[in-house]
């Protein structure tokens, strides 16, 4: 096929925090680096991360990088792999200390040190005092850590191809992944970049639910990728949610909303919190505020044209201390929605915030999948780091400044290992063509016109139905029965995308086609998470079943893997060994 | 005049925030600017995703006079969807 050419090493697939970091290891390195990214790289959703990273660099109180591991272990509800968790805790004050060297400009104590603040979920002591562990650069970490690197690799010479959209993994028959096939989006012309390894760093899914913080970016590109190349992904099912997003629009109001008094109120009027938590009320934890939210408005007693948000009053409060305490939340109120809370509740529902799943990796960031004898056996040439991946650290449940920290430590790792496979693997291996024409099909598939029959469909009716079934069927309130029917609509909606066509056919700067292709993305995520979904249950960390309410280690302590291909699920278990400590077992998770 | 491909692109940014109130904007502004002002957006979409958001939040002032101009029509059209 007569198609554009190039070589690199190592290509990176996404140009957020994990593919930066890897790229800047990579060409430091010396290996001869690609980086595809649909957008230009500094506004990868990186940049949205405000809190911090989590390292045990002790500054503000005594910590430990044990202390940390367990925090992590306890917190994924103990599905996530321990030797991954050990790794990371141990490498986190090293991989801090490099950003402070590129220039990350971290908050500062008044003896100079990194300031360090307390968040929920940590501890000193395994389980005793609050610890301060997360690192910030203000309330714009992500931010600053993203630029930094960016920086780092223009100096360092990495290649960008800025704004070009990767179709598909290229996969030759004895399983190695050679490349990718991508398209210029300014153009619209298909290039094959083939690489001796290469990396997905595409982030989450997060566009899979109506109501999400994450950016329209977010659409689970590399994790569908991994699972048209056949390889499964894990842990799909664990999505974090956060109970008061703004209703319609998704970004967060912080849990200061409920800390200051605020309380929640259904159409009756009825503060109904009081109902699913006497006790705490308001301030019960993220997936009890949030499954009530659910529960109150499947059971019709929504706010609203479409009764479908509850509302969060501050206004008893009084007008002083909203302005005075929660000036961020009366800002987004009004500018997102026009309502300023002094005078009016705001319009609230659990919004999706982090896929805990992702593509199955080992601690080196090697891509694993069930290829020959084992159910992790490394796909040759494949790696893949950060959201897109699932080490697994976060397990069940992440903790907040735990992201950060993945997205470099094993965006890092990964890079190491593809360093060492470089030295030992010096040439391309043969490009299977076959590989590029079914890539390019999937290219091409946009090219069909509207027939004119009324059987055509539209993308975005379609991505709309999409993100509302998700909604309704898979995100707080999970049951068999909700889920079955899910399973179903999406299975539907999958189908209806066969018959979908776009209306624009230019080759220059075609959006309506890298959004198809997005939403083909959403669809093969969305049918792995609720299937997953469905398959597990327990109630274990994010992942809460109104029929099986309880976690059971004795048949659940494994993770789930979903193939495409033959739409199944399989389970492999949770490595619950360290590297060079004693195992944490699992124990009733209380705080 | 309609925005073109490229722009409505641009206008995807790392943050949920940033694509609502540039695809508001979109929707419901941008066919009222002039070539000054359409100048200027893509001044604005130049920035950095927290510097865009702080500009158009009000946290922080601009010197592009061509930008600030371009502010209050961005939180009009931000909030100018009912809330549901």
């Amino acid at each position: 096929m007569n198609l554009t050419r190039r070589k690199f090493d190592a290509l990176i697939i996404g140009a957020g925090g994990a593919g930066l970091r890897a790229a800047l290891q990579l060409s430091n390195g010396d290996a001869k680096v690609a980086v595809v990214s649909k957008v230009f790289p500094t506004r990868s959703h990186t940049v949205a991360a405000q809190g911090g990273v989590n390292a045990a660099l002790a500054n503000v109180l005594p910590d430990s990088w044990h202390w940390h591991m367990f925090d992590t272990v306890k917190g994924s509800d103990y599905l996530g792999d321990q030797d991954a968790i050990e790794y990371m805790c141990r490498a986190a004050s090293k991989v801090v200390y490099e950003l402070d060297h590129f220039g990350v400009p971290f908050s500062r104590l008044d003896n100079g040190n990194i300031y360090q603040r307390a968040f929920g979920g940590q501890s000193q002591n395994f389980g005793q005092d609050q610890a301060a562990r997360t690192c910030a650069a203000a309330d714009r970490t992500g931010h600053a850590i993203l630029h930094s690197l960016y920086q780092q690799n223009l100096r360092a010479r990495t290649h960008f191809f800025d704004e070009y959209f990767a179709v598909d993994l290229l996969r030759d028959e004895q399983g190695f992944v050679l490349g990718v096939l991508a398209f210029e989006i300014l153009t619209g012309e298909p290039i094959v970049i083939e690489a001796k390894t290469t990396l997905i760093a595409t982030g989450g899914a997060g566009q899979l639910f109506r109501t999400t913080t994450n950016a329209l970016i977010n659409t689970g590109d590399g994790m569908a990728m991994a699972l048209r190349a056949g390889v499964p992904l894990e842990d799909m099912e664990f999505v974090q949610f956060h109970p008061t997003g703004i209703a319609g629009r998704g970004m967060l109001i912080t849990e200061g909303a409920r800390g200051e008094g605020g309380f929640l109120v259904n159409a009756d009027g009825e503060r109904f919190m009081e109902r699913y938590a006497p006790r705490a009320k308001d301030l019960a934890s993220r997936d009890v505020v949030s499954r009530s939210i659910a529960t109150e408005v499947r059971e019709g007693r929504g706010c609203g044209r479409n009764r479908d948000h509850v509302l969060l009053d501050l206004r008893h409060l009084g007008a002083d201390a909203i302005r005075h305490r929660l000036p961020g939340i009366r800002e987004a109120s009004m500018t997102f929605l026009g309502v300023d809370p002094i005078e009016a509740p705001i319009p609230v529902f659990p919004t999706c915030h982090y896929s805990m799943g992702g593509i199955p990796t080992n601690r080196f960031g090697q891509v694993v999948a069930p290829v020959k004898d084992t159910p992790e056996d490394p796909v040759p040439g494949l790696y893949a780091a950060g959201e897109a991946a699932c080490v697994s650290v976060h397990g069940a449940n992440r903790l907040g400044g735990n992201s950060l920290l993945d997205i470099l430590v094993f965006g890092r790792a990964a890079a190491n290992h593809i360093l060492e496979y470089l030295r030992e693997n010096h040439y391309h291996r043969p490009l299977d063509e076959t590989a590029v024409e079914q890539a390019m099909a999937r290219l091409t598939r946009w090219d069909r016109k509207d027939p004119g029959d009324g059987s055509s469909e539209q993308v975005e009716p379609l991505k709309r139905e999409l993100r509302k079934v998700m909604e309704d069927h898979c995100s707080v309130f999970r049951t068999d029965e909700v889920m079955r029917e899910g399973v179903e609509k999406v299975r539907a909606l999958r189908e209806r995308l066969n018959h979908a066509v776009i209306a624009d056919h230019s080759a220059t700067f075609n959006t309506a086609r890298v959004e198809a292709m997005e939403l083909e993305n959403l669809m093969d995520c969305a049918i792995a998470t609720i299937r997953s979904a469905l398959g597990r249950e327990e109630s274990r960390g994010a992942h809460s079943r109104i029929d099986f309410p309880d976690r059971d280690d004795q048949h659940w302590l494994k993770h789930s893997l979903y193939s495409l291909a033959d739409d199944s699920l399989d389970y492999k278990p949770v490595r619950t060994q360290p590297n060079t400590v004693p195992s944490f077992p699992p124990k009733e998770r209380v705080y | 005049m309609e925005p073109d491909s490229r722009t409505r692109w641009r206008c995807r940014r790392g943050m949920l925030e940033n694509d609502w109130l540039l695809g508001q904007f979109l929707a419901q502004g941008y066919a009222q600017l002039d070539q000054e002002g359409r100048d200027a957006f893509e001044r604005l979409l130049d920035y950095p995703d927290n510097v865009l958001l702080d500009v158009v939040m009000g946290r922080q002032t601009t010197v592009d006079d061509g930008i600030a101009r371009l502010v209050p029509a961005l939180r009009a059209a931000a909030a100018a969807e009912t809330a549901p």
